[in-house]
């Protein structure tokens, strides 16, 4: 017998209709764009012009425009990539692995985390070419036979791996992210008035009609892509935190590491999603849909990744000392003492001593303390990197090459360029694009009904009265 | 012939009241997923994961091949002290190209067994509503041997609020 507790509360308010979730959607796809969404979208592509000159001046003088040098040689770059890969996250996680828990809060919430995902992805591509130097040399990280003899790339590397494991994670988020999206294409286009917005939305859309044979394949087909993206994304990270762990760095050569960084990499992710959806919620009017249990269970997700951090953070200090290992202590030691304490400072405040706020409910439940901890869980995971790579790198086995490192303004500027790409990126997909899962969100509007006779559902206080049939037999 | 229903749980319900009574439904199309509507239809379980799994075979077989070829035979290199052919150090390149191949074969075969394809329209439109609030039951009148009347009773004895003829 199927049991449902009486005090689970609705995941969509306001008694809507399935009427009312496309109206609410789409009205937004099918609105000229209003004067915020201009102004947010004119300072984005600013800031990506003024990027792409800082980019562009990388490409043409050479990596020498960055502070780096010979004993720092990865700096920002390498400290960017892999936040914006660990922001990315967030997105696969809560479409595929919450899928596969049946997690049905997922679904107001997963269209705008996995574009999110991809457009994240895209920002730590970037990263990986600009640290190339000559960009256009990319195509020698693949497998092909070459004009220097038939020498090919070192499958040994985890440089190589992650080539594969990001491209693989591009690709298969994107096909994903696209086959959630077409049912919803086709209510647009089912919908659209005028010539223009039919034809992209019904090219988009491939002729999708909802048959029942569809509907069982999408389902099936959804399953299976969340059981290859739950490794997959699981995989990606583990594969990133071995291009530090499989070199002898102190403080990189970990075996903590892959759990670690897929923890961080979780933690940093939902809180972006968090700043994305609570901006989203209030200029899109989606209370209804993005409600404070969503928040709620966003920020339970985060106290859990950031204390699996702050742990991580706790034993490789203590590895480091119990194995008695001199040059792994020192890095330790010199992570938190050394001239750059004040970064290691600023990675455990903002990682470990922030996220334990949410164990009050009413913090958990607040939009503005949501929205503040978010940011700093995002500066804290920011530093984490940088800590990692720069204060490991500094000063290693050799005191007389030791150094420091400090940002030049190219380094900041291609920096500043991802946020650019990102926020264009974002505005533009909620803008042109259905921001929540319309046929999902449907789906899951009257969860409990098929197996609670309709005289009893409704009935109970605190049962899910969401859907307007349940309230009609009700009255 | 064309019966439009309201809600999902009354389709579901109706589909196989009117099974018993005789009525051959063609197709049921709906905003989203009703689950166990495919069961109700008699419709076969998709075979989409068989195609899936020998994608994934495929891929992992051309991971392997290619990385053992070219590190071990074509060129064989040792990359610190570890034997040509590793094939643990594979593993990472073996998954990733399993899953992609997995992934868009089986991509693939969804786009071409639902006829998913170039087309600005949907060429099976009963009822436009049928992407919005609506759950629409398709019956070809030719391959039932009830009449049009004793159908359209069915029907609305099931809950259809609306039943529509279609010219194809």
């Amino acid at each position: 017998m199927h049991v449902t507790s009486p005090v689970r509360p609705p995941l969509v308010t306001g008694a809507k209709t399935y009427a009312d979730v496309t109206e609410d959607i789409c009205r937004h796809v099918e609105a000229k764009p209003t004067k915020e969404w201009w102004v947010a979208f004119i300072i984005s592509v600013v800031v990506l012009i003024y990027g792409t000159a800082c980019v562009f001046w990388t490409w043409w003088e050479g990596l020498g425009v960055w502070g780096l040098n010979k004993t720092v040689g990865w700096a920002w770059d390498i400290t960017n990539f892999v936040w914006w890969v660990g922001i990315g996250h967030a997105g696969t996680l809560i479409s595929a692995i919450l899928l596969l828990f049946r997690q049905k809060w997922r679904t107001s919430i997963n269209r705008a985390a996995e574009a999110m995902t991809i457009f994240a992805v895209l920002c730590a591509a970037s990263f990986i070419l600009m640290h190339m130097g000559r960009p256009w040399m990319a195509y020698w990280a693949l497998p092909l036979p070459n004009a220097f003899g038939s020498l090919w790339v070192n499958f040994n590397s985890p440089l190589v791996w992650d080539v594969f494991a990001i491209s693989t994670y591009f690709s298969v988020s994107l096909v994903f992210w696209y086959i959630g999206l077409i049912p919803d294409l086709a209510t647009i286009r089912d919908r659209a008035r005028n010539k223009v917005s039919r034809f992209i939305y019904g090219s988009l859309a491939m002729g999708w009609n909802g048959s029942a044979k569809t509907w069982a394949r999408y389902e099936y087909i959804s399953l299976i892509l969340a059981g290859l993206a739950t490794p997959l994304v699981l995989s990606v990270h583990t594969i990133v935190s071995m291009d530090f762990a499989t070199s002898v760095i102190p403080g990189w050569h970990t075996t903590i590491f892959p759990p670690y960084f897929v923890a961080g990499a979780i933690f940093s992710g939902f809180a972006m999603v968090q700043n994305l959806m609570l901006i989203t919620r209030v200029v899109y009017k989606l209370e209804d849909y993005i409600t404070l249990e969503h928040i709620e269970s966003m920020n339970k997700v985060i106290t859990l990744t950031g204390s699996i951090v702050g742990v991580a953070y706790l034993t490789e200090f203590f590895i480091a000392w119990y194995s008695g290992v001199e040059y792994e202590s020192y890095a330790f030691i010199n992570r938190a003492t050394g001239p750059y304490w004040w970064a290691y400072a600023t990675m455990m405040t903002c990682n470990v001593v922030s996220p334990q706020l949410f164990w009050s409910r009413a913090i958990r439940r607040s939009v503005t303390w949501t929205f503040f901890i978010s940011v700093i869980v995002n500066i804290g995971m920011w530093f984490e990197r940088f800590v990692i790579i720069v204060t490991s790198l500094h000063r290693d086995y050799l005191p007389s090459s030791w150094a420091m490192f400090s940002p030049t303004m190219f380094d900041i500027g291609d920096y500043i360029f991802s946020f650019g790409f990102f926020f264009t990126l974002f505005l533009l997909f909620s803008k042109f694009l259905p921001v929540v899962n319309m046929a999902e969100v449907k789906a899951v509007l009257r969860s409990s009904s098929e197996t609670l006779p309709k005289k009893v559902a409704g009935v109970a206080k605190g049962e899910r009265m969401t859907s307007p049939t349940y309230n009609k037999d009700v009255q | 012939m064309v019966g439009v229903y309201d809600d999902d749980e009354v389709i579901l319900h109706a589909v196989p009241k009117l099974r018993k009574a005789g009525v051959k439904i063609s197709e049921v199309y709906s905003p989203f997923a009703i689950h166990g509507m495919d069961d109700a239809l008699g419709h076969p379980r998709t075979r989409i994961g068989i195609a899936a799994f020998l994608f994934g075979v495929t891929g992992c077989i051309c991971a392997l091949t290619l990385t053992i070829w070219t590190m071990g035979i074509d060129w064989p290199m040792i990359v610190g002290g570890k034997d040509p052919i590793s094939i643990p150090n594979y593993i990472p390149i073996t998954f990733e190209l399993t899953v992609l191949f997995t992934a868009f074969g089986m991509v693939t075969v969804f786009f071409i067994t639902n006829g998913l394809g170039p087309s600005l329209v949907n060429p099976n439109m009963f009822d436009p509503r049928s992407t919005d609030n609506k759950f629409v039951m398709a019956i070809d009148l030719k391959g039932n041997r009830m009449t049009e009347a004793e159908i359209t009773q069915q029907l609305r004895e099931t809950g259809a609020e609306e039943v529509n003829i279609k010219q194809f």
